[in-house]
């Protein structure tokens, strides 16, 4: 009873932390823009299956990717088992999915094999990351901090498939029969088999503990980690954009004060009493729930930098800065905001974070969006702000400007009149 | 073999004939004013000669889509311009367009639609393709049988509109040896010029990105080198120039090997 009731104060404390996170970003989407309509559920859910669960995207670089897409399917069957020990604590119960039979006994089997081969490869992954020098992990972005939250998120899961093998190994040695639902576990439990009972029940209970502990702190540090991508990315990849990635959102107030402006008769759309938004984005206020929810799905993977036209040639553009710069101008504005929607510190996402070269320095290529395992749209970010740095500014390189106005007088991009539009149609013979 | 002058035709004198056509081919600004483009322009028009494409130009009446005003920030000046270009569409009833430049492809396509502009598209590549599909058109296979022939997915072609296999299966038709880049389809590497890049000078680096798109193309040692863009068709020409591979190597749009295969 004593150990329900200690285990039902940590469940509240871990979901009430974990409610006051969400809540504060549920509370920061509330002050961002609209994106697009949600819309099209179906082709969402294929989109689900085939990029979330299937992993279709990671598994664009072969090798590492097909090993982190295990971690990622071991993590589902592990899943089922934390499942469970949730009910078991809170009721006094143990193992209590058995009554699903062959259902949990696949689970218990593939979980246990799992913990295994994730956490060989957390050891093949830190060691990555600690002892070669990857260039994916490096850039002007990855800070110290950035590096050392990979590593300890690292470790967590570590720590969390040795506890998890170490309850499996107590079981097995306290339970024989079922042993056989643990393989790797019941090779290792040949270390301790010989021990007395209590010795194995204190084993067991304490990786239990430990584990369900880690599992609890692990979800909590979550979202203030580049790891939040274990929750984020699956919802992320569902609500991602539909439409060809080469398609630019449309602005409807634009669409609005053009027609008004080609055809004055056209009714006057009703003005609104919000502030006038600003054209474009010069800071986090100016994003969508989209942008927001992209930089905290971001892992920080640089898959999309490795793959970016401009960041390979030596330019300052990198697309994960784009990611890593909004919620880390979302993490110092946010606070203040939620208490005065007012708040203004003389400080912008534009300029102090991300710089107008940065920005320019974009082809749209979509090489970036294309390579993102978690569906994440920087090319829409980077547009935004070129936006404002265009209507709001007007500060755009000098040959851009000059491109727009010979659009506007002669309808091209460069200084010829419209009636030589033809001429490329003159003296044209075809053999036949 | 006789030399026939082509008259394009222009929706505005068939109108006044009380004629329409079927398609639109939509020029573009590069394919209007470009000198490189100009050549491909002209080139695809004989492939629509040749197969007797019921098709027309807007000639003066076409302004340029807004790709890359949109793409540099101008919203403003992209709507106005959509929005007058799906007024002549609308005007001439046009319902089916052809083009040779993907970012305009791209704009009609999939950013009309927000302005009520719905239209059929078809890139270049997709209607030659059909063409001989429909055995409209025959290419003939000696032209370039012995060439060692690169494809390079233009952006707003590839992973913008997930055309990657028209243009393939096209140059196939040659009897050409189709070697691929190291970074090809989804992965290609951009040439460099999109999203307004090609208007203005590029930002401080080690190399320009076409140098290094041109070097992806250089490894495999090609006789030529193809696209299906007309920015893409600047920076790979101003690539094998830095290479001074210029007289070992050339630049070709789909249309024009098409062309030059059929001695058109
Ligand atoms: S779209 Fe822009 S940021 Fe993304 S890969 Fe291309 S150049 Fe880089
Ligand atoms: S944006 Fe996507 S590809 Fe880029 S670092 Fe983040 S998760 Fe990786």
């Amino acid at each position: 009873m004593l150990k329900q009731l200690i285990f039902l104060a940590t469940v509240l404390i871990a979901l009430g932390v974990f409610a006051y996170s969400v809540r504060n970003i549920l509370l920061n989407i509330s002050f961002l823009k609209k994106a697009y309509p949600l819309n099209r559920w179906g082709e969402r859910f294929a989109r689900l299956l085939k990029v979330g669960f299937g992993q279709t995207k990671i598994l664009r670089f072969p090798l590492i990717g097909f090993l982190h897409a295990l971690v990622f399917w071991g993590f589902l069957a592990i899943l089922f088992g934390s499942f469970e020990m949730l009910i078991d604590g809170l009721f006094g119960l143990e193992k209590f999915l058995k009554i699903l039979g062959p259902l949990h006994h696949f689970f218990m089997i593939s979980g246990d094999i799992f913990a295994a081969i994730i956490l060989i490869l957390i050891i093949v992954f830190l060691f990555r990351r600690i002892a070669l020098n990857i260039k994916r992990f490096s850039g002007i972005e990855m800070t110290h901090k950035a590096h050392t939250d990979a590593n300890f998120a690292l470790t967590l899961i570590l720590l969390l498939m040795v506890s998890l093998l170490g309850m499996n190994m107590g079981y097995s040695a306290l339970n024989p029969s079922e042993a056989h639902l643990y393989p790797v576990s019941k090779v290792l439990s040949y270390l301790i088999v010989n021990q007395n009972e209590s010795f194995l029940h204190i084993f067991e209970q304490i990786n239990w503990w430990a584990h369900i502990l880690l599992i609890f702190f692990f979800a909590n540090y979550l979202p203030y980690s580049k790891h939040f991508h274990v929750f984020m990315s699956l919802p992320n990849v569902f609500l991602s954009k539909l439409e060809p990635l080469t398609q630019m959102s449309n602005m409807e107030r634009v669409t609005q004060e053009v027609k008004l402006m080609l055809d004055p008769s056209a009714p006057i759309p009703e003005e609104s009493n919000d502030l006038i938004e600003r054209f474009g984005m010069k800071d986090i206020e100016d994003g969508t729930w989209k942008h927001y929810t992209d930089s905290l799905t971001c892992t920080q993977c640089g898959r999309c930098t490795s793959v970016c036209p401009a960041n390979l040639t030596g330019k300052l553009l990198s697309p994960r800065k784009m990611m890593i710069d909004f919620r880390r101008r979302m993490n110092e504005k946010s606070p203040h905001l939620r208490k005065n929607k007012q708040y203004d510190d003389q400080k912008s996402l534009l300029d102090d974070y991300i710089t107008r070269e940065e920005l320019w320095a974009c082809t749209t290529c979509n090489a970036c969006a294309q390579e993102c395992p978690v569906n994440i749209d920087h090319p829409s970010m980077i547009l935004e702000m070129r936006r404002y740095l265009f209507m709001e500014e007007s500060a755009a390189p000098s040959a851009l400007n000059t491109m727009s106005t010979n659009i506007e007088n002669n309808g091209a991009p460069w200084q010829y009149p419209p009636s030589d539009r033809l001429k490329w149609a003159d003296n044209l013979y075809i053999n036949e | 073999m006789q030399q026939r002058l082509i008259e394009v035709p222009v929706f505005s004198n068939l109108a006044a004939e009380g004629k329409t056509a079927e398609y639109l081919f939509w020029v573009g600004s590069s394919g209007s004013y470009d000198d490189r483009a100009k050549k491909i322009t002209r080139d695809f028009v004989k492939i629509l000669e040749k197969a007797k494409v019921n098709y027309a130009v807007l000639g003066e009446e076409e302004t340029d889509s807004g790709d890359s005003a949109r793409r540099a920030g101008n919203e403003f000046l992209f709507q106005m311009q959509a929005m007058q270009n799906i007024e002549t569409f609308n005007a001439y009833n046009i319902k089916k367009i052809i083009t040779c430049d993907p970012h305009d492809y791209n704009t009609i396509k999939n950013e009309y639609p927000d302005f009520g502009g719905e239209y059929e598209l078809w890139h270049h590549t997709e209607f030659i393709l059909k063409l001989i599909e429909d055995k409209k058109l025959i290419v003939d296979h000696s032209t370039f049988a012995n060439q060692r022939i690169t494809y390079h997915d233009p952006c707003y072609l590839g992973r913008g509109n997930q055309i990657y296999e028209a243009p393939r299966k096209v140059i196939e038709k040659t009897g050409c040896q189709l070697v691929e880049m190291k970074r090809n389809r989804s992965r290609a590497l951009c040439c460099g010029a999109g999203g307004a890049q090609m208007f203005k000078e590029p930002e401080k680096g080690d190399m320009e990105v076409f140098e290094l798109r041109t070097k992806d193309a250089l490894e495999l040692n090609p006789n030529i080198i193809i696209t299906a863009c007309p920015f893409c068709m600047t920076m790979l020409t101003d690539g094998v120039k830095l290479f001074e591979k210029e007289d070992a190597i050339k630049v070709f749009d789909i249309a024009e090997i098409i062309a030059k295969a059929n001695a058109l």
